[in-house]
């Protein structure tokens, strides 16, 4: 019956770690069953500021990795940057404290039903769903490569665990404070074709996703990206994170990035009508 | 040990098991919030305002978050009246929803023209007239800004849609004198008044240091707007009593339900709460059962417009 925000729950839930790593807070909530229903890719929205606050939307934060196995029965780990009155807040909430999430919502990313080889690029902490995409591709014999980019080494976000679930990982700064200095689109092009690459995936600020869509346009590599916009709700009923679609037949839908998203094919977003109007009717 | 509060509500001759509804623009065609809660379990479900043809809507970003509120700029972005009537309204149906269509329109005519593709669908509530978005191109567009054009809109909607389906006239308050123009839609023929749409603001980006929504201008709604909101009703009920008001403007409690119907609202759209808080409408309905009861209400439409009680005829 309901097709929209299937398997997506609020519920009141429990932080059980909050670690400062680099320029990101580590955090882990005791989400119980609903892990079972979350993807790499999907996100959770989250109140934030407690009840008597004057910040009235909830915040979206990609699901970095659930896990059903620890003692705490599901968990579900965010990597969060403590930039905004909303992220601060988060940040700054102790093990113990109780959070108002709803989650899973959202698309996720695409699994391939055979192995492939697939390069997951991630700018800042948009590295954070990719570790837990790289476990599940390699459960399905996938080769993993990952580049990673930031504009300098504290807001790399490559955890040791992390890095054993790829099979290279590759990091660029801007200032060259961390690895190769650049973007993580410098020699995108020469890795595609020398890895035999499939499928890309990545998750990072609009630019970098607009850039690699345009580096693989002329060539049989699939880009899927995690997108990011502004959103007030996160379950499609305040149409403010719209992004332009193309369709089968050329025109443009305006999409929400909440439900139709965040996970999207990179060729079919129109990077350069972001931000305008396609046109005032159809 | 009290009573349980008699919950149902009326504008004009639309029935409703509650009086709490969802707020047209704030829960899309219901689908959304269905994963929620089931949709019958709400008095209404007002559909997003709906034009003659498909529309893109304004551009990003169209969205700021202000102190206990927030701005919108999406420009009835929509399906279009036809794929609507086909595939949202029997769906809500299915759902055994009440519907409030809400409808939306650049011109006179355009009204005219949604309330002929209206009447012949059979087992909606009521149709809300969106006379007063303020996220148009043309600031002239705001027909609720306009006496003159606010009556003939409804008029011209009165005159296609016949004398059976309730007309809410949805009214805004960017206006000097609110009560002159709810006396002039009620006597063009709306049956109903819906009080308040969003007010129009603007936040200015300080990285850019222009205008941070796409459209420039957008709606404020939430809690910030609430006063604003339980005035423009408490004044056009004092003008106009025997008028049934469908209220809304930041209310994201039962609390905040109680005191729009004290101020003479017969129901209570919730609109921006839910983007915070999926099940805001059924919490608040649930606590405002609880206040009223605990006021001694043995019915809802007791504190009707309870505020207003030892004001002078």
């Amino acid at each position: 019956m309901v097709s929209i925000n299937k398997g997506a729950t609020q519920q009141i839930s429990t932080i059980i770690s909050n670690k400062r790593v680099g320029a990101y807070h580590q955090i882990h909530i005791n989400v119980g069953e609903i892990v079972k229903s979350c993807r790499p890719g999907n996100f959770v929205a989250i109140s934030v500021g407690g009840d008597s606050s004057r910040m009235i939307l909830r915040r979206a934060f990609a699901i970095s990795r659930v896990s059903e196995s620890s003692q705490y029965g599901g968990t579900m780990e965010l990597i969060v940057a403590p930039h905004g009155a909303g992220s601060r807040w988060l940040c700054s909430q102790i093990e113990g404290a109780e959070l108002d999430i709803v989650a899973p919502l959202g698309t996720s990313f695409g699994i391939p039903t055979e192995p492939i080889n697939a390069l997951l690029i991630g700018g800042g902490y948009g590295s954070a769903p990719l570790f837990g995409l790289a476990d599940v591709l390699k459960s399905r014999a996938c080769k993993v490569d990952m580049l990673l980019g930031a504009s300098n080494g504290s807001k790399i976000y490559a955890p040791m665990e992390g890095k054993r679930s790829v099979n290279s990982l590759k990091i660029y700064t801007e200032d060259g404070s961390m690895g190769e200095t650049g973007r993580v689109t410098e020699s995108l092009l020469e890795i595609v074709a020398n890895r035999n690459i499939d499928v890309i995936y990545s998750c990072g600020p609009m630019g970098m996703l607009r850039a690699i869509t345009e580096l693989v346009a002329n060539t049989e590599v699939i880009h899927q990206c995690a997108v990011e916009e502004a959103m007030a709700c996160g379950i499609g009923i305040c149409m403010t994170c719209v992004l332009p679609i193309r369709n089968e037949d050329e025109s443009t839908s305006m999409l929400r990035s909440c439900i139709d998203g965040p996970v999207m094919d990179g060729s079919r977003v129109q990077w350069d009508l972001v931000g305008q109007i396609p046109e005032v009717h159809q | 040990m009290t009573l349980p509060v008699d919950m149902s509500t009326t504008l004009a001759n639309a029935w409703f098991p509650t009086p709490i509804f969802t707020a047209s623009g704030c829960a899309s065609s219901g689908k959304e919030l269905a994963q929620f809660f089931p949709l019958k379990d709400v008095g209404a479900i007002v559909t997003k305002s709906v034009m003659t043809k498909p529309r893109h809507g304004r551009p990003t970003p169209r969205m700021a978050e202000t102190p206990s509120g927030m701005l919108n700029s999406i420009g009835l972005q929509g399906p279009g009246i036809d794929s609507f009537l086909a595939n949202d309204v029997p769906w809500l149906l299915e759902q055994k929803a009440r519907v409030i269509v809400s409808i939306a329109g650049e011109t006179i005519e355009e009204y005219s023209t949604l309330a002929r593709k209206l009447r012949s669908v059979s087992g909606i509530s009521a149709v809300e007239v969106n006379i007063s978005c303020p996220n148009v191109e043309n600031r002239g567009l705001v027909f609720a800004c306009d006496p003159d054009a606010s009556r003939r809109v409804i008029d011209g909607v009165r005159k296609t849609i016949g004398g059976e389906l309730p007309i809410i006239a949805k009214l805004s308050p960017d206006v000097t004198n609110l009560p002159e123009i709810a006396k002039g839609v009620v006597d063009a023929g709306a049956d109903s008044l819906a009080l308040i749409n969003t007010v129009l603001g603007m936040v200015i980006n300080l990285e850019t240091m222009k205008p941070h929504l796409g459209g420039k201008t957008g709606g404020l709604s939430g809690p910030a707007i609430r006063p604003v909101a339980v005035r423009a009703i408490y004044q056009v009920h004092a003008a106009l009593p025997q008028i049934p008001i469908l209220g809304m403007g930041g209310v994201a409690s039962g609390r905040d339900a109680l005191e729009l119907i004290l101020a003479g609202a017969s129901g209570v759209s919730v609109g921006t709460a839910s983007f915070g808080n999926p099940t805001a409408l059924i919490s608040i309905q649930n606590e405002l059962r609880d206040l009223l009861a605990a006021r001694g209400f043995a019915t809802l439409k007791q504190a009707i417009g309870y505020a207003h009680r030892d004001e002078k005829p």
